[in-house]
């Protein structure tokens, strides 16, 4: 059913003549080749470095990552590659660059952990996973079929579990990583079979084809189910998050950031594409569902957030909501539904990874991890309480944070398609999120503890991260060009 | 010509920014001078303004709308921006007289009252980060950049309570505050995005253009069978609600009195919780035009809240409460005198009075509250029961309580006497129902209003643990001048000044209503003197000892009989006692109560988070069921 003529045009008949790709076609894929490239060089840097000497591989790594970031900014060109089965724009490459961003973030502030005689021989391991998850989703972004899309996926995905695993020495890290590739496992296994319906239906894997030929029914609309699914899995939508919370608390902190920001915001990107450009002919079917989705995402993930007392699942409860707001986005369902959805993960980058960098960094110097433990914080580290202040103030939304105009076009895109009883649950529900928000800033500053986390001085990497989030929590909100910019991307991307 | 006015809300930002990054290295009182120094100029700034703007040029008709500074900021579409900038027009420019003249007290008052206390500088840093918020909010040019700094508002006097003081009730109480109004502002968000999606504009120049074109698509539009302008002028009302305290939204602002009295002073009386009639009267046209039935509303809302809260304030025994329940009555004053207006010429009267009346209630009840800061500072303690012949110890603190308390009771020829008398005659006009409740009130607070007076400086002394003593020079000159403020402010041609087509327009004085509402303001003091006012006995045994003086003496006890029969027993006991109740128990547990069902909810659901994968794979699979039922539902 697969068809390869060259009349089908466009880069599928060229690429078949993989004789005729030059150099410049191959370069589309730049995000991908730099960080390939990168994962050999750690891979090479690893041998080449003595056993005494593995520490200076962190700074090494972030660098060089700092250059990737970089380098990813340059224009792209534009096309597909492989027969179609990838797809380059500026849509894409903002997205890439965008996770680019959190990842140099998370690894500035890992190098405390990293640190830790216990896993001073495994470094680079550490570097060389995330690398290559973060290979799968740039992949999994830029897929133009459901091939490459479910191999980009599944790149992503192992590696977590290792990484989630990555304290060994902690069964409940061991326990963290097991139950995410259990359900991991459950969860592909359902898109998969999702995805072979719509082919069964379609006749193909291509999204250009599919969008042309699906139509709604019964099949299509199974298939459809299972492939939401499985990537409400990956974003941890109610029901589908219920590994979200334990493998959360039990992985290193860096990795549940991980998770929590990168995994996630990749998952959202290529779940909005496809939605948006795959199904855009079924509208009327993944609206109810995404609508429900929503509403369930929302108010159970904050009604579980209410209680918990660890940091870490608290924040894994707090992203779940997050994710349900992003669905508003999702539902408005055009340029401005596009822009909104890249802008909130972009805000949600600098704003959750500053909360994760204080619970990170505040783990390392002292143990405390539970809310409790925060009492009178205040007193002991003024700063990094602000911090976390503004932070939480961003999640919350609450102007002129950036958080608050994250969620505002989030709202606006959904007010905008008529969603005005949903916007009104979301509002509702951000007013609960305040409440469990102020409740760790209560603890900070009004509760007095006689056995308050001791002050510390953070180590350079963990205050350039934390001093690039609270910039980042500025700027992004009040910066235009920011918006104006992902606007007309994802304008010229739809239209 | 008025390009400086952006300085207006710019200084107090910078010496924020200054104080709160350098301030913890300075002397504490250097933070407090340079707050009150820029405070200062911006004072000077704004009274320059509205002088020019009032009476610079004599033009004829009708004010013009200015705006000196706009600058882009976010674009939506070709027609929706976002934008920044200075808006000046009648109502904006009196209140920028009214927020820097308050706060500009409250600056000076602050380094008496404040001084020696732990974060000085910190305090001031927040006051000035709050004065700029609300100085942003008053200028805005348009609904979102009044959002941006609405909340903004919020989150600074949340700091303000919240992390000034250490006392776990102030930082419920504030926490109460920021939770309540946030609830509410989430309307006002909604009512923004529905209004902008109509007219696709956010500017306040357009909204407000009384032939209304950009509302030509609303025509027709409705949601369960109500239009759509209604439910978006009601929810940004909603937002109004909040901030300025109506009811049931109200519960915030009583308990928020346990912050520093200052900060009751500025926010809590005469700048914050005028926001929500600022705004309403920012969006007056379009409620005329576009959503009577809001306006509507927002009348009876008033009226209600006026009474409820008048009611309220004859039980308490805290002070401020008792202060913060008068603010709430007079913002209900507010609320209704907009709620009864038309538009243009006399018709508009109900706005000229609301407006005027919020101009006059902020120099009062700021008063008030200075100088019930005064009271407290000199005794320790907030209980009117602890207080008493404070008249001797503390005179500057009791003349110029006692004019606020004339002022507003409305006696004549004091400022709340006119703006109160244009509120009653607004309210006559449209509807006799609400008249009668506002002149009932009227009584009320008269009442309240010198209960309190009486217990705090007449009767018999209590035990202090020191001798009290008048406050420093930095508190009372701030009294003084708003006393000269209260007195005079009523004097100021409001008519011609702030009106709701920005024309002038004749007043004149009802008498028929201005005699009875003075009648009824007097009344109330009366009462308020006979039961509140200990009389020495002397006169008593005198009468006993001369026969025919005995039976009238006895009569006027039979009357105070009555008196104490019908007040204590009737309205106290069946009234006023069982209002308190309700607001305590109904109407405030109704609002912890949906915290605590939600509460309960995520108790119960804990157990389905079990930590076993075999149960979430079960949950997963669920889950996809629950999805394909819903799409089956809707194919």
């Amino acid at each position: 059913m697969l068809s390869y003529s060259p009349s089908l045009g466009g880069g599928r008949g060229e690429a078949l003549k993989f004789g005729d790709m030059n150099l410049s076609q191959f370069l589309m894929m730049r995000h991908e080749l730099l960080l390939t490239a990168a994962a050999l060089i750690i891979l090479i840097a690893e041998i080449a470095t003595a056993d005494s000497a593995k520490r200076k591989l962190i700074p090494f790594t972030i660098a060089l990552f700092a250059m990737v970031t970089v380098a990813g900014f340059f224009p792209v060109p534009e096309g597909t590659l492989f027969g179609g089965s990838y797809q380059s724009n500026p849509l894409t490459a903002l997205m890439k660059n965008v996770l680019n961003i959190g990842v140099l973030i998370i690894f500035l502030q890992a190098e405390g952990w990293l640190k830790r005689p216990e896993n001073s021989d495994r470094i680079s391991e550490y570097f060389l996973l995330t690398v290559s998850t973060l290979i799968g989703m740039n992949f999994m972004i830029s897929s133009g079929d459901f091939l490459m899309f479910y191999i980009g996926l599944e790149t992503a995905t192992i590696p977590i579990a290792g990484l989630a695993a990555f304290d060994r020495i902690r069964s409940r890290s061991a326990e963290a990583g097991i139950k995410l590739i259990l359900s991991s496992a459950l969860s592909s296994g359902v898109l998969l079979f999702g995805l072979s319906l719509i082919y069964g239906v379609t006749g193909s894997i291509y999204f250009t084809d599919i969008a042309q030929t699906i139509t709604s029914n019964s099949m299509v609309a199974l298939g459809f189910i299972f492939f939401v699914s499985g990537m409400g899995f990956k974003i941890s939508l109610v029901p589908f998050h219920f590994w979200t919370a334990d493998v959360y608390e039990g992985a290193p902190i860096n990795v549940t950031s991980y998770l929590s920001v990168i995994s996630k915001g990749a998952a959202s990107f290529i779940f909005t594409i496809i939605l948006f450009t795959v199904f855009k002919t079924l509208t009327e079917m993944w609206k109810p569902v995404i609508y429900t989705l929503a509403v369930f995402t929302m108010t159970v993930a904050n009604l579980f957030a209410l209680r918990q007392q660890n940091m870490k699942r608290f924040l894994a409860f707090s992203s779940i909501a997050q994710a349900g707001f992003l669905l508003l986005g999702i539902l408005g369902n055009n340029d401005l539904g596009m822009s909104a959805v890249v802008y909130f993960v972009l805000i949600y980058i600098f704003t959750n990874l500053g909360a994760f960098g204080v619970v990170e960094a505040i783990s390392n110097a002292s143990g405390v991890e539970t809310i409790d433990g925060y009492n009178g914080m205040y007193k002991t580290n003024p700063k990094l309480s602000l911090l976390m202040t503004l932070a939480l103030f961003s999640l919350a939304g609450i102007p002129p944070v950036a958080g608050f105009f994250g969620k505002f076009f989030l709202f606006t895109a959904a007010a905008g398609s008529g969603y005005y009883i949903l916007v009104l649950i979301a509002v509702l529900n951000a007013t609960v999120s305040l409440y469990y928000y102020l409740r760790v800033v209560r603890a900070m500053f009004i509760e007095k503890s006689d056995n308050p986390v001791p002050t510390f001085k953070s180590s350079a990497y963990m205050r350039t991260a934390l001093i690039i989030c609270v910039a980042g929590i500025f700027a992004v909100g009040f910066a235009s060009v920011i918006f104006d910019t992902i606007r007309e991307i994802s304008q010229n991307f739809l239209y | 010509m008025y390009n400086y006015t952006i300085l207006i809300p710019l200084i107090p930002l910078v010496i924020f920014l200054v104080t709160g990054l350098l301030g913890m290295k300075w002397k504490p009182i250097i933070s407090g001078l340079l707050g009150t120094t820029g405070l200062g100029i911006s004072w000077v700034l704004s009274v320059m303004t509205a002088i020019t703007y009032f009476f610079g040029s004599h033009h004829e008709g009708a004010f013009e709308t200015i705006i000196p500074f706009e600058k882009l900021w976010l674009t939506f579409s070709e027609t929706l921006q976002i934008k920044m900038g200075v808006l000046l027009d009648p109502i904006s420019v009196m209140m920028l007289v009214v927020v820097t003249t308050i706060s500009f007290m409250v600056h000076i008052y602050s380094l008496g009252y404040m001084h020696g206390e732990k974060g000085f500088q910190r305090f001031y840093a927040f006051l000035s980060l709050f004065t700029f918020s609300m100085l942003g909010l008053v200028i805005a040019t348009n609904i979102f950049q009044m959002y941006i700094f609405w909340e903004l508002v919020g989150v600074s006097s949340f700091l303000l309570i919240g992390f000034y003081y250490q006392k776990p009730s102030a930082v419920a109480a504030s926490k109460k505050a920021f939770i309540v109004t946030r609830f509410a502002d989430f309307g006002f968000l909604i009512g923004i995005l529905i209004l902008s999606f109509i007219t696709k504009t956010f500017d306040f120049a357009k909204l407000t253009n009384p032939d209304g074109a950009v509302f030509a698509n609303a025509a027709g539009m409705s949601f369960m069978g109500i239009s759509v302008m209604t439910w978006a002028m009601v929810l940004v009302f909603m937002g109004g609600a909040g901030k300025s305290a109506m009811f049931p939204l109200h519960i915030w602002l009583p308990d928020a009195m346990e912050g520093p009295t200052p900060v009751s002073a500025l926010i809590h009386a005469a700048t914050m919780v005028v926001a929500g009639v600022y705004l309403v009267a920012r969006l007056f046209v379009v409620y005329h035009f576009q959503a009577p039935d809001a306006l509507e509303i927002i009348a009876y809302v008033g009226g209600f809240t006026s009474l409820f809260a008048a009611v309220i304030a004859i039980t308490q025994h805290d002070i401020k409460r008792v202060l913060a329940f008068s603010t709430l009555s007079q913002l209900g004053y507010m609320m209704l005198s907009l709620g009864v207006s038309g538009y243009g010429g006399e018709e508009g009267l109900g706005y000229m009075a609301s407006m005027f009346h919020l101009f006059t209630h902020a120099m009062f009840k700021a008063l008030l509250f200075l100088a019930a800061g005064s009271i407290i500072h000199a005794v320790h303690s907030n209980y009117m029961y602890e207080m008493g012949g404070l008249r001797k110890y503390l005179p500057i603190t009791h003349i110029t309580f006692l004019i606020a308390c004339l002022t507003i009771a409305g006696v004549p020829p004091l400022s709340g006497f006119f703006s109160k008398d244009e509120i009653l005659v607004a309210a006559f006009n449209h509807n006799k129902i609400l008249f009668g409740v506002e002149f009932l009130v009227a009584g009320l607070t008269a009442f309240y209003m010198f209960r309190l007076y009486f217990n705090i400086f007449w009767g018999k002394d209590r035990h202090y643990h020191h001798t009290p003593h008048e406050s420093p020079l930095t508190m009372t000159i701030p009294l003084m001048f708003l006393a000269f403020a209260s007195i005079f402010s009523g004097f100021l041609p409001f008519h011609s000044m702030v009106t709701s087509d920005k024309m002038h327009f004749d007043t004149h004085l009802h008498l028929a209503v201005a005699v009875p509402s003075v009648l009824i303001g007097l009344i109330g003091i009366a009462f308020a003197w006979l039961l509140y006012k200990k009389e020495s006995k002397v006169p008593e045994k005198l009468a006993k000892q001369f026969g025919i003086l005995y039976t009238a003496t006895y009569n006027k006890f039979y009357i105070d009989e009555i008196y104490l029969f019908v007040t204590k027993k009737i309205i106290f006991n069946y009234i006023s006692r069982p209002v308190a109740w309700f607001d305590r128990h109904i109407v405030d547990a109704f609002m912890v109560g949906i915290g605590t069902v939600t509460e309960k909810i995520s108790y119960r659901i804990k157990g389905m988070q079990s930590g076993q994968l075999q149960h979430y794979a079960f949950m997963f699979v669920a889950g996809v069921l629950i999805l394909a039922l819903v799409l089956v539902y809707y194919i």
